[in-house]
């Protein structure tokens, strides 16, 4: 066991900024599965490949020669569709949320053995002109890679929050996670604002999955490395927000980075799953 | 003194649908167990090559991990993602033994299976104790305790983050070869685990898990240890896992955290006890056998890939459109027979024949049965019960009137059970029955009904009220409780519905259903809420007669209704709430006639007149924990 070891202000300032960071796409992340589990009642395990695959395409179409962010353009609007799909075939089962965990698990196999077969199971990472851009603010290093993923990450939380609070279309999505029949009653479109919302999730997916493209390593079983922890986000902000599993990200991003710093790297796991295992033993009504 | 009454034709005919008990040799089904592992016992002898060895070694390994998953999460439906956690466990323990202290391999099983139950009996006696934490909650909740153990066990001595190795420990010599060693452990392994397994499912402990399946708090309140039994299901569980475990060290012959503490394990076990089918005993053994081969045909053939995405596309499929599992469906299938002889006793007994209780017909008036004084019951600051004292006396029908909303079901509630009290106190035949579990309740002699019936949705007619006649009524096995079930199917009517499932009932049936399980734990007092609620005339009709029947076979009737002929035409006495307090206590037709009462239930009256003659509310279906 490595001892504690105080580290200088400036390696902790450090660490809090590289924990924000990475907490931003816990957050990015949580957000589409977060909505889909709250407002659809579909555990998403699927979210995550959809992210690694999306990772991939941009991986693929940036090393072609096309500006990672601007491959977004693609990627979005394919992955709405992909979930919109997804969902329509899972609305025709009238699947359990149970169920769908296990579902969206085995198509997480299926995703996982297309892209090893396509790109095999070795590490790929994206070398792109972003990667070459740091900041230096204040002795703190700040890549461009991260930044975009906060800056997108906070951008899309806040929109998707406007529009869950705001519109028509938000209160339509609430009221039917909050009783379905009651809402049908009222006239709501259940099906057209659920395959919306899902393609929606899917395209949040993606987004991450960019994120994760242009500052990370790839490879198929690391999609598996992502689940814990960014459950435990979205558990700990609570189902079906907008705001909460950016915040909860952060969080848990920051206490993995100083519990990092203050000890060794293999303990950061401890951090997230110590939380979600105390929130869901405190709060556990507020999952379900 | 319990003596099974025999109206005619309860000659046992245990139903097709719980596993195993089906067949008229109950020990069948162990025979058969036992005989298939001799024989297989004698595969080494052929000398078949070490890769078979190898291969069967892993069908039987993932057996017993399917199969002892499968005996809580299964059967009680709480999916427990935490199996890679307690394997973990019986891993660490016997490397760390062998390799550490060079202990002998074999005497590490028995510790790796200790290790892996106290853990599972830790982490069970926190969880289980939280209500609300089951279904997904569950599932996360266990599979971070598996990351949760990962991270230490790598972080110390235990592991180092390096792994451990098990290249100097000796391979007990059980088989002609080291592979043939392992594969007679994991037959020997497979073998206890599916006995064990059979034997929980056809005894009182799996009913008993298979009714918190379909309903936890109706399962309580029928008199089911819950609590105790989850946490008995999930010890026998880790404890197989633990030893699965323990061998498996040495198969590997090096462990890493990496590939031990993973989603992996657990995911492999839901989706083979998922494809097999998890209401049965040996539906994971099936999924396990199915899933293994596939894999390692696809691995053996160097299409490792495919084969990840095949499985994948399996268990979509199996879901969708095998959610009960490939044997269910096999049996579907095959008991196309009809399963069972009609019980002769449809015709021979009366619908109206009440059974013999041993004890005679209470006096009616005699001692106080139940004293509640100054009972309370409040949600997060709703005051639903406001301390009421209420005295019911044995052998009396004691209506329980008030407008919606007034705490008559939340008093049930919480003199069941099935609510804590928040003040207080219960006296039930000189027992203090205030704040202990429902269960206990049940044992001690008070049953009740709900007001929308909640039967166990996946277990028989008869096997929904031999539930309540092991639980409730002490009853020692499911063979004894199926008969005594029977009579009271009899006296409540259903007896052609015995093996039907709750489904094909319709609400009048369902009705009975629940009186016919409220009453098969011969309790001494039985609360009834709102039977007739939804019900048409006619069937009041014989819902009356029916509660008059349970009052003269010697229990103690509490009847929350809205329609008044039937408590005008029951009761003994009533008392009336209002806004969670006692307003009045009497004869029904004195206390109806009472200004309070008549206020509570229609308003103040502007010109009083014209109220008295009909103060009657008609049956209207009350929402809610009113």
């Amino acid at each position: 066991m490595s001892g504690f070891t105080m580290p200088s202000a400036t390696l902790l300032a450090q660490s809090v900024a590289s924990g924000v960071f990475v907490g931003a796409l816990y957050g990015l992340l949580g957000l589409g599965l977060s909505l889909s589990w709250g407002l659809l009642r579909l555990i998403n395990l699927a979210h995550f490949a959809f992210a690694f695959l999306a990772a991939y395409l941009c991986y693929q179409m940036a090393t072609m020669g096309m500006d990672p962010l601007l491959t977004l353009a693609v990627i979005v609007p394919l992955f709405f569709a992909i979930g919109a799909a997804l969902h329509a075939a899972m609305m025709s089962f009238r699947i359990t949320p149970f169920n769908s965990l296990l579902v969206t698990f085995g198509l997480t196999g299926i995703v996982e053995a297309l892209i090893q077969s396509i790109w095999t199971a070795d590490f790929r990472k994206l070398e792109s002109s972003y990667g070459e851009h740091n900041y230096k603010v204040a002795g703190l290093y700040l890549p461009l890679p991260e930044l975009i993923t906060l800056g997108l990450a906070a951008g899309l939380s806040f929109a998707v929050w406007a529009v869950l609070r705001y519109t028509d279309l938000g209160k339509a999505l609430r009221a039917s996670a909050e009783d379905a029949p009651i809402a049908a009653a009222f006239g709501i479109n259940q099906r057209r604002n659920a395959l919306l919302l899902a393609g929606t999730c899917s395209a949040l997916a993606s987004v991450a999955g960019v994120c994760l493209a242009l500052g990370f390593t790839l490879a198929p079983s690391q999609i598996y490395a992502w689940i814990g922890v960014v459950f435990a986000a979205v558990m700990l902000g609570g189902l079906g927000r907008a705001l909460a599993p950016l915040i909860a990200g952060v969080l848990i991003g920051v206490s993995e980075a100083v519990t990092m710093a203050v000890t060794a790297p293999s303990w950061a796991p401890l951090v997230s799953f110590t939380l979600l295992i105390a929130i869901l033993l405190l709060r556990p009504g507020r999952a379900t | 003194m319990r003596i099974p009454v025999s109206t005619a034709g309860v000659a046992a005919m245990p139903p097709a649908a719980t596993a195993g008990l089906a067949r008229p040799g109950p020990w069948r089904t162990p025979v058969a167990i036992v005989a298939a592992a001799l024989a297989l016992a004698f595969v080494p002898a052929l000398g078949l090559p070490a890769f078979y060895d190898s291969l069967l070694y892993l069908i039987l390994h993932w057996i017993v991990l399917a199969t002892s998953w499968n005996i809580l999460s299964g059967y009680t439906g709480y999916f427990s993602f935490g199996h890679g956690a307690f394997f973990g466990a019986g891993i660490y323990t016997s490397a760390t033994l062998m390799a550490r202290w060079d202990w002998p391999f074999l005497w590490t099983l028995p510790v790796a299976a200790a290790v892996a139950c106290v853990l599972g009996v830790v982490v069970g006696a926190i969880v289980f104790r939280v209500k609300g934490i089951r279904g997904e909650v569950f599932a996360l909740l266990t599979l971070a305790v598996t990351f949760v153990l990962g991270t230490i066990i790598v972080n110390t001595p235990i592991d180092g983050g390096n792994g451990v190795s098990l290249a100097g420990a000796a391979i007990p010599r059980l088989g002609p070869t080291p592979s043939s060693t392992f594969y007679l452990l994991a037959l020997a392994t497979a073998a206890v685990t599916l006995l064990v397994a059979w034997g929980i499912s056809v005894s009182k402990l799996g009913a008993g898990l298979f009714a918190i399946h379909d309903d936890e708090d109706a399962a309580e309140v029928m008199g089911v240890p819950t609590y105790r039994y989850k946490l008995i299901a999930l010890a026998i569980s880790c404890a197989l896992a633990g030893v699965a475990g323990g061998i498996h060290a040495l198969f590997l012959n090096y462990v890493t955290v990496g590939e031990v503490f993973t989603i992996t394990v657990p995911l492999t076990v839901v989706l083979m006890s998922v494809l097999g089918g998890t209401r049965h005993w040996a539906g994971p053994a099936v999924g396990a056998v199915a899933i293994t081969l596939l894999l390692y045909s696809f691995t053996a053939a160097d299409f490792a890939v495919a084969g990840k995405a095949l499985v994948g596309v399996i268990l979509i499929a199996a879901i969708l459109f095998m959610p009960d599992g490939i044997l269910p469906r096999l049996q579907r299938l095959w008991v196309r027979r009809p399963a069972t002889p009609q019980p002769a006793a449809a015709a021979a007994a009366p619908a109206s024949a009440a059974p013999a209780m041993a004890a005679a017909p209470a006096p009616i008036g005699g001692e106080v049965l139940l004293k509640a004084r100054g009972l309370a019951k409040s949600f997060r600051g709703v005051r639903a019960l406001g301390g009421v004292d209420v005295e019911v006396r044995r052998g009396e029908i004691l209506g329980l009137l008030g407008p919606n909303g007034s705490g008559k079901s939340t008093f049930i509630n919480v003199v069941s059970g099935h609510y804590l009290p928040t003040g207080g106190s219960v006296m039930f035949e000189s027992r203090e029955l205030a704040g202990i579990a429902a269960h206990r309740i049940a044992r001690a002699g008070i049953s009740r009904t709900y007001q929308i019936p909640r039967p166990f949705g996946h277990q028989t007619v008869l096997d929904n009220v031999a539930l309540a006649a092991m639980f409730g009524g002490g009853l020692p096995n499911p063979a004894v409780a199926r008969r005594e079930a029977m009579t009271w199917l009899s006296f409540a009517g259903l007896q052609d519905k015995a093996h039907a499932l709750p489904d094909a009932l319709n609400l009048h049936q369902r009705k009975f259903l629940e009186l016919a399980r409220a009453l098969a734990s011969r309790p001494r007092l039985v609360l009834l809420d709102e039977v007739l609620c939804g019900l048409t005339p006619s069937e009041i009709d014989d819902a009356v007669a029916l509660v008059r029947r349970i009052r003269d076979q010697g229990s103690t009737v509490v009847f929350v209704e809205h329609v008044m002929r039937a408590v005008m035409a029951l009761t003994d006495r009533v008392v009336v709430f209002d806004q969670g307090l006692l307003l009045a206590e009497g004869p029904a037709a004195e206390v109806m006639q009472r200004p309070e009462v008549m206020t509570a239930y229609l308003g103040q009256p502007q010109r009083a007149s014209s109220a008295t003659s009909r103060p009657l509310p008609s049956a209207r279906p009350e929402g809610g924990h009113a």
